[in-house]
């Protein structure tokens, strides 16, 4: 880089001007035109043996800034072939292009999401009608009922879920009943454990537990399959050919998921008070005491409402699921949202219902 | 070894598991020049070039890249031939959550320290270049096929790198766009000296632009024909190459 007498700045370039090598050069000149502009810049630019699309890019950039100003670019010298492409790279830069979209402020934003809630709300009390019509079609034709579907979503959500199930439900039992024991000792109560772990477990733990693992395995599971088909263009496959995505997928998963709930939180009831009984043995009682203790305690009432509970649970998580999953839009990302969305919608849901099912068992005594 | 040649594929064998797509083929490709690998659906065209980029294991054989054996480099080695290729994927593998002009930015911003007015200058001169300057802030999943495709290959062309794979590059464009996208390659191969290696099945652009072609059959599960396009139409010695040039279906049956 050379200041001519006449003001003018000269620049000599050799060798290869790429991608990888530009950068000192783009510093080094920009920066020095920066500090002291010149009236014309001359380039010498009869030694370039590569000069690549970024390098054009350069020559586009340092005409187009020295102009800006009512400047002039001399380059000299340069070799055809990246004349040829300097030439194509003015001419579509000419062509509109887009200009960046402008970020929307605070209030628009808020704005927005609050919309996209009450829209959101819309779209699942639909959902739910298009649902109950479903259903009860599928119970009153069960021939038109994709049955072996529904077994495989049996298996998947429920069987392979047990493990897990059981091991929460063994652990919460255990865990609740030592926790219990220490300051109910205190007062020699310590055999009222029994009544305590029995009692929040069917009620209680037993269902809620086990909905949130299904919303965890299986709620997820739903919205990612019914998503990705989504993005395959499969449900529009299945929309053409005049089968409603509904009745096809949507039915059997929430059937599925309503048929699994209730046996899943057996299972974790029952591990759950061999957890406890497993404590209370441990605190020197023996195992017929407890077991008159959970008898004496807990009614065919609390155990059926918590069965009853899980159906709603399971209601709930496996039509939430395949909701998100119809929502899914387009884009790798968009199945990973769907997935979130469809835990965090169907944990909010169970724990939405579980407070309306309180305050109804109370009011009806149960 | 010959300076000219860029890439050599050598008794290479392509399987999947026990299916043997292709057997015991050999090839060089020359500096510079535009070079189809043209055969019918399933021949294992895309196959042989995700071989060639070293995507995929060859059963048998070996490809040599810039005199290295890609099939065996490992490290910083792949890396610097990796680096050296660019390649553009059938269905496009735009990355849905960016914007095209990110998606063309993202191997500038990770391979060179340019400022960032320059790279999105940079980005955007390429997206121009392929006819979507009225795009850039789009994202894949806004925009036609057709478009994802040219965007495809502003990414791939982002680096200038001396090679450039093309995946079917016209399949699904209409007459002018695949015209125009025929001619930006003839201009980067004759400019910039840019070695294409192009999958198609598309005759027309074949014609207009390829130096050489090699042509797969899945019967003999190799090379059936090389050569240039015109010469293959006229005189080749084998009918099915024949008719594949000339539009030709099977002899009837019945």
């Amino acid at each position: 880089m050379v200041r001519m007498p006449d003001g003018a700045l000269e620049l000599v370039i050799e060798g290869r001007l790429a991608s990888v090598t530009l950068t000192p050069v783009w510093r080094d000149v920009f920066d020095a035109l920066a500090r002291a502009p010149v009236p014309r810049v001359v380039v010498q630019a009869g030694k370039l043996t590569h000069c690549d699309g970024a390098g054009i890019y350069f020559f586009m950039e340092l005409r187009r800034r020295q102009q800006a100003q009512g400047r002039a670019v001399d380059i000299r010298d340069f070799p055809p072939d990246f004349q040829h492409l300097l030439d194509l790279a003015e001419q579509v830069d000419s062509e509109r292009s887009a200009e960046a979209p402008s970020s929307s402020g605070f209030l628009e934003e808020t704005g927005c999401a609050a919309v996209r809630t009450v829209e959101d709300v819309w779209t699942q009390i639909a959902f739910v009608g298009e649902l109950v019509v479903a259903l009860v079609q599928a119970v009153r034709h069960p021939r038109h009922t994709r049955w072996r579907d529904a077994w495989l979503i049996v298996e998947k959500a429920g069987v392979n879920a047990l493990p897990i199930v059981v091991m929460i439900g063994g652990l919460m039992g255990l865990i609740l009943a030592f926790q219990s024991a220490i300051p109910l000792r205190r007062f020699g109560a310590d055999i009222f454990v029994a009544n305590l772990v029995s009692l929040s477990l069917l009620r209680e733990l037993g269902p809620l537990m086990t909905a949130i693992i299904l919303a965890g395995r299986s709620g997820a599971a739903f919205a990612a399959e019914i998503g990705t088909m989504k993005v395959d263009e499969e449900l529009n496959a299945l929309t053409t050919m005049g089968l409603d995505p509904v009745r096809f997928l949507v039915v059997t998963r929430v059937m599925a998921a309503i048929l699994v709930m209730p046996l899943l939180t057996l299972f974790a009831d029952l591990f759950g008070l061999i957890g406890a009984a497993i404590v209370t043995c441990s605190l020197g009682y023996p195992l017929i005491t407890f077991k008159n203790q959970v008898l004496a305690s807990v009614h065919a009432g609390d155990l059926l409402s918590g069965l009853l509970k899980s159906m709603v649970f399971g209601l709930l998580i496996g039509s939430v699921g395949c909701l998100r999953g119809l929502q899914t839009r387009s884009g790798a990302s968009a199945v990973g949202d769907a997935a979130t969305r469809a835990v965090v919608s169907g944990i909010i849901l169970i724990v939405i219902a579980d407070g309306l099912f309180a305050v109804m068992f109370y009011f009806i005594r149960l | 070894m010959d300076t000219d040649v860029i890439i050599r594929v050598e008794h290479m064998t392509a399987a999947y598991e026990d299916v043997v797509l292709l057997d015991d083929i050999s090839f060089e490709v020359q500096r510079g020049e535009i070079f189809v690998i043209l055969g019918g659906s399933g021949c294992g065209k895309s196959t042989l070039m995700k071989h060639m980029i070293g995507l995929y294991q060859p059963a048998a054989g070996s490809v040599w890249i810039h005199g290295r054996d890609i099939t065996t480099a490992e490290g910083s080695e792949r890396q610097k031939i990796l680096s050296g290729l660019g390649v553009m994927y059938q269905g496009g593998a735009l990355f849905g959550s960016f914007t095209l002009l990110e998606n063309v930015r993202l191997p500038l911003e990770e391979f060179t320290e340019l400022p960032r007015d320059a790279l999105d200058g940079i980005a955007a001169m390429k997206l121009k270049l392929v006819g979507l300057g009225a795009a850039l802030h789009q994202v894949p999943a806004e925009i036609s096929g057709g478009m994802q495709k040219r965007a495809a290959i502003a990414r791939a062309m982002a680096l200038d790198p001396p090679v450039l794979f093309l995946d079917e590059p016209s399949a699904g464009l209409d007459p002018i766009t695949s015209a125009e996208l025929d001619r930006l390659i003839l201009r980067l191969a004759r400019y910039l000296g840019i070695t294409f290696v192009i999958v198609s099945h598309e005759l027309s652009s074949i014609d207009a632009i390829a130096d050489r072609v090699i042509m797969l059959d899945p019967r003999v599960k190799g090379i059936v024909a090389t050569g240039k396009p015109a010469a293959l139409r006229a005189s080749s010695e084998n009918p099915w190459v024949r008719q594949f040039f000339n539009r030709q279906p099977p002899p009837d049956v019945v």
